[in-house]
């Protein structure tokens, strides 16, 4: 078992290095380098020979990967372009918000996900089901750009209970950002819940219709009972994997959202960055967003095995 | 089990009574039949759009800024004075061809890569699945903003950049269809024979992997959509003057206010667009026994 977490580690940094070659490559083999892109029509002379030597593009490729992966692991992502600014002090107080939006949306999201994908399961293709599947294809299929422009036509402009826009600076407060972020998380919320909900669903389905379960069923086991005791922890093991890939999806991926709802997080930077052709930050980003996803994935894989046990005996008997 | 008793008797079937197999069965649920229908309807519209619209989709015209929907105007006017009707029965067909042919793209090489991986196994199967886990790891949208803000938003990068981005969770499905059959016997005879790999790719493997990689196709296919119409929405796909929905909603949603036609036009065609393939995609995937629901989009 510990040799599986520790390969599964390993994998995981191997992956992360393959990322930073990608992203140095790509950035390296577009068209165009961090001074051209960010000097645009000035990029000629004097401005381009001090811009060249102030980001030491003028030392060979692999020395310039070398410095800045050394520096990267050190935690330290060098400087932005376009605002001069330490990329570590621009990226802070954006992880931050991230996270607040993305908790709040997992707070609300994981839970009602769980209930409607059992209720959904449990009276499946009775009314309950027809309704709330038919919810969660509208949902889970419109894109979220959508979603968020009716959200906001319909709750911010035709009834006017909440902002629609955040407007607020990008080191706001907990406290002052909380009203703001309540239509962002619906409308992220509707997504994520729709798709871990039909996660859910089909477990429980698949695992309603196992050997044991019927045994179950056979042997008269209250229906509750058997809800609970045997068919709901079979069931949610699968579903850590789904609710990991949504998390890091939320953390990195919610750049359409961000950008519909104005909202200062780590999805607007992405679109902020590139449309500045800001090289440093788009590189520093996709590590950042990268690590994320290989870190999320290797705790739900970590998780799983811990609460498998057929997995654990699987791997003392080898 | 009616089909098993005459089932030396019967001729076999010609590729196209499966094909119509498969779509009489996919209409046969009502979802599957309200897909399809959505579809049939989006890809007639997109291919008679140009010679059904009343009026030109790039015509400006400041005097009719912002009409309310009228007799003349079925879907009002828009910030610029050009006909939303026109514009919205004319936004599918860019959407619907970069996407097609970028879903094609994405099956040809993700497909051929992910059996070709789990037929050779061992070195080369490690190496390819670490690069293709490491551009999973990347967001898509980054990559994709990247390419395009560098090369451009021509047709000519978008669906070989969106083929590329959606193909690489393809790999995966393939190969791990591939290791299903990969121990039959088969292949091991076809081995035995001394066939190469390429003719056991093609002979043994692809008609044993053909169904799950269409219905991982499929899916991509509204996933790719929902991609494409998203970098419109964010300035990064096709350019104006191009009518397209992704666009059109950008544009009109800072109007929204008090011009909530020109929004919910594109709105309504995106959606249905994207509802329509997904349920089609979904019967698709049912009539042919894969259960598609276990998935998360990547």
């Amino acid at each position: 078992m510990f040799f599986l977490i520790f390969k599964r580690f390993v994998l995981g940094l191997i992956t992360l290095f393959i990322v930073s070659l990608i992203t140095f490559i790509g950035v390296e083999i577009l068209p165009g380098d961090a001074c051209t892109s960010y000097l645009e029509r000035e990029a000629f002379g004097e401005a381009l020979a001090a811009c060249i030597k102030r980001l030491g593009l003028d030392v060979p490729a692999y020395e310039r990967y070398l410095s800045w992966a050394f520096n990267v692991i050190q935690g330290d992502f060098g400087y932005s372009l376009s605002g001069q600014m330490q990329i570590n002090e621009v990226l802070g107080p954006r992880i931050k918000n991230s996270l607040v939006l993305a908790s709040a949306a997992i707070i609300i999201g994981i839970p009602l996900a769980l209930i409607l994908g059992i209720i959904t399961a449990l009276w499946r293709d009775k009314m309950p089901d027809i309704i709330i599947s038919t919810v969660a294809i509208f949902s889970m299929t419109i894109p979220e750009f959508i979603s968020a422009t009716l959200l906001i036509l319909i709750v911010a402009i035709w009834l006017e209970w909440l902002p629609g826009i955040v407007i607020v600076p990008t080191d706001v407060t907990f406290f002052e950002l909380l009203p703001n972020i309540i239509l962002p998380v619906i409308a992220i919320a509707m997504i994520m819940t729709a798709h871990m909900a039909r996660m859910v669903r089909s477990s429980v389905i698949q695992v309603m219709a196992s050997d044991y379960i019927q045994m179950a069923i056979l042997k008269g086991v209250p229906y509750w009972k058997m809800v609970f005791k045997h068919v709901l922890p079979n069931a949610l093991l699968p579903a850590i994997n789904v609710v990991a890939l949504t998390i890091a999806w939320l953390l990195g991926g919610v750049v359409v959202t961000e950008v519909v709802f104005n909202y200062p997080g780590l999805g607007r930077l992405v679109i902020e960055s590139i449309s500045n052709r800001d090289l440093p930050v788009v590189q520093a980003l996709g590590i950042i967003l990268a690590s994320i996803y290989v870190s999320i994935n290797f705790i739900a894989d970590l998780l799983t095995l811990m609460l498998n046990p057929r997995l654990k005996t699987l791997q003392t008997r080898k | 089990m009616e089909n098993s008793k005459n089932i030396f008797n019967e001729k076999p079937k010609s590729s196209l009574a499966k094909v119509l197999d498969i779509i009489s069965t996919m209409a046969s649920k009502p979802s599957g039949f309200i897909g399809l229908t959505i579809l049939v309807f989006h890809i007639t519209l997109a291919l008679t759009s140009p010679w059904i619209a009343p009026y030109d989709y790039k015509a400006i015209n400041p005097s009719l800024m912002l009409n309310a929907p009228s007799s003349e105007f079925w879907f009002g006017t828009d910030s610029l004075g050009r006909d939303v009707f026109t514009r919205t029965i004319l936004g599918g067909r860019t959407a619907l061809t970069i996407t097609f042919f970028g879903s094609i793209i994405a099956l040809l090489w993700g497909g051929l890569l992910g059996i070709f991986c789990g037929l050779v196994g061992g070195r080369i199967d490690d190496i390819v699945m670490r690069i293709v886990d490491a551009f999973l790891s990347i967001p898509w949208i980054l990559a994709m903003l990247l390419i395009v803000s560098l090369l451009g938003t021509t047709t000519e990068v978008l669906i070989p950049a969106l083929g590329f981005f959606y193909g690489k969770g393809i790999v995966r499905v393939a190969r791990a269809a591939t290791h299903d059959v990969i121990a039959k016997d088969f292949i091991v005879s076809a081995k035995a024979r001394g066939h190469s790999n390429l003719s056991i790719i093609w002979n043994e493997i692809l008609p044993n992997v053909r169904d799950a990689i269409l219905v991982e196709g499929a899916m991509r296919w509204s996933w790719m959509l929902l991609g494409f119409s998203s970098l419109s929405f964010l300035g990064f796909g096709v350019s104006p003057p191009t009518p397209d929905w992704g666009l059109m909603i950008s544009n009109a949603r800072g109007l929204m206010s008090f011009a909530w036609w020109a929004v919910i036009a594109p709105i309504v065609g995106l959606s249905s667009l994207i509802i329509g393939i997904n349920l089609t995609a979904d019967a698709f995937a049912k009539a042919l026994g894969i259960d598609r629901s276990t998935k998360a989009p990547v």
